[in-house]
């Protein structure tokens, strides 16, 4: 019975984190179409509700209830095991992230590495279903995407690796601890422009789209998706850029806390810190869609191998012998 | 107990399952995905042992990398036909005890690996090593790995790299008459050099030579 009563508790607080984070995607499509909109001197969604706010839940509506097509030459279980796959990854992914430094679903040791896990898994929603629409765009667009974010994932790695070096600990409460006195936006600046930038890859956002660039390859993977698994795949890569900016707010912005320790910023609790955060990072993604036009596919890959991961490695040795030879090594 | 027991035998059932469906599916590519399952259940069971880097990296490295490139090749080869050739036709089936006498070798070797476990127990005894159980899984893999056994960490290394540049060497070939962007030579480029301003007379023109 206290089993029972552990799981409930459990699941209670699994919905009580999963429904915020699917209610701000849904606002985060949003507030990405008004940002795009307004750099470019348009409107955007501005009708349904006030403000537009209810946009993309008159989108959700729509795609519910559309007609789910699936190709008769497909490979029927991947095909619909695609966009689960990619939605699921997206969430349980949130299981670690600290919003203080006690509201946080699972506090385990290995914090970083399992995000850093669970974003490399990501690749495979994406290749599953450009593969089993068995036809050319979907399947141009996998290959491109696989490759595209195995490249990049190369970069965060070591950017990880640097930030790491500096905490002492894969505990993503510690990595944010030890930013108490300097964030380490400011020592690794470098390292945050390249994480940014390797993050827009990673979540295949313009100007890095290749794997769906309208121009060359009609939607790439999701060509042949409609209706729910079609929502399923933008819910799930809606969620990793969310995802993503967390990821950055933790590592380089302080995460929770708050940005000066004095008294009125105090009372605030450490969740609207982490939220304003990677509101800030997403805006910063929703400008540079509107503003950078789309990269080739070349110049993606020799920005990735050929620039990112020397810059980063470099880097990686210059903190490590500043912290060596200033004996600031972290040591616990 | 009792959860973590049910816990530990659905991932080895699982990871069992699908070692066996990796060489039956018909398949290539379900082969791989349940490749796929097996590395994932497995680096859930190095987490229920607390293993925790371990799974991590294993989830990281092998999933995340090694896999994608498996299906990569896989996807673009269509190895799924030759794979049905080999086994149904009458012609190719000496790929069949080949493949028998390899794996016949590999248990036997992975027997004689436990035998000399057992005939070696200071070697690999957790009672030995002066672990401190306070400090973190990763804390004290860093702590042996870099001081005891620097050198076969090193080795290990090096092995990797010279397989990488022996892979890139053999797989490499240059390509006569392509056309490549010089970045540094589109930056530099000004305007004095990419433009003329000519006086052009009326009924004669002008002649560029380029």
């Amino acid at each position: 019975m206290e089993y029972f009563n552990t799981v409930f508790q459990e699941v209670y607080k699994i919905l009580f984190l999963l429904v915020p984070v699917l209610i701000s995607v849904a606002m985060i499509v949003w507030l990405d179409r008004r940002v795009w909109a307004f750099v470019q001197k348009r409107q955007g969604p501005n009708v349904v509700g006030p403000f537009g706010l209810l946009q993309s839940l008159a989108d959700a509506l729509k795609y519910i209830f559309k007609e789910i097509i699936i190709p008769s030459t497909s490979n029927k279980v991947i095909f619909i095991l695609a966009p689960i796959v990619t939605m699921t990854l997206a969430l349980i992914s949130w299981a670690v992230i600290p919003f203080s430094a006690t509201l946080v679903l699972a506090d385990i040791n290995v914090g970083i590495l399992y995000l850093f896990a669970v974003s490399s898994l990501g690749v495979y929603g994406i290749i599953m279903g450009g593969w089993a629409s068995n036809s050319k765009y979907p399947f141009l667009g996998a290959i491109r995407s696989a490759a595209q974010m195995v490249s990049y994932e190369v970069s965060i790695g070591v950017i990880i690796i640097n930030v790491l070096l500096c905490v002492g600990s894969l505990n993503l409460n510690d990595i944010v601890e030890a930013q108490q006195n300097l964030w380490f936006i400011i020592p690794l600046f470098p390292m945050f422009v390249i994480f940014f930038i390797s993050a827009l890859a990673e979540t295949n956002r313009p100007p890095f789209d290749l794997p769906e660039a309208e121009a060359e390859l009609v939607a790439g993977y999701q060509t042949e998706y409609s209706g729910m698994m079609y929502a399923m795949f933008w819910l799930g890569e809606y969620a990793n850029i969310l995802l993503m900016c967390a990821m950055g707010a933790i590592l380089f912005l302080g995460g929770w806390m708050s940005p000066i320790e004095i008294y009125p910023f105090t009372l605030v609790p450490g969740a609207i810190w982490l939220i304003l955060k990677i509101l800030l990072l997403f805006i910063l993604f929703a400008l540079v869609k509107a503003i950078v036009p789309r990269y080739r596919y070349d110049q993606l890959m020799r920005l990735g191998w050929k620039v990112f991961l020397p810059l980063s490695l470099i880097w990686v040795v210059l903190t490590s012998s500043y912290l060596f030879y200033f004996n600031l090594l972290p040591t616990n | 107990m009792i959860a973590h027991s049910i816990f530990f035998y659905t991932f080895s059932i699982i990871a069992i399952i699908s070692a066996i469906m990796v060489t039956v599916s018909k398949n290539t590519v379900h082969s791989v995905f349940f490749l796929i399952l097996d590395f994932i259940s497995i680096s859930c069971l190095f987490i229920m042992i607390g293993a925790e880097f371990l799974g991590m990296i294993m989830l990281i490295v092998y999933v995340g990398a090694v896999a994608v490139l498996f299906l990569f090749v896989v996807m673009m080869l269509n190895v799924a036909q030759q794979k049905n050739q080999w086994f149904a036709s009458e012609a190719s089936s000496k790929h069949i005890p080949v493949g028998l006498i390899i794996s016949t070798i590999i248990f036997f070797e992975l027997i004689i690996v436990i035998g000399g476990w057992k005939y070696k127990p200071d070697l690999f005894d957790i009672n030995n090593t002066t672990n401190n159980f306070n400090v973190s899984n990763t804390h004290s893999l860093g702590q042996v790995l870099y001081t005891d056994y620097i050198h076969v960490f090193q080795l290990s290394g090096m092995i990797l790299l010279v397989a990488m540049i022996g892979a890139i060497v053999l797989t490499f070939r240059k390509r006569e008459g392509v056309k490549k962007q010089s970045y540094i030579k589109q930056i530099s480029r000004e305007r004095s050099e990419g433009v003329e301003l000519l006086d052009v007379k009326t009924n004669k023109g002008v002649k560029i030579d380029d």
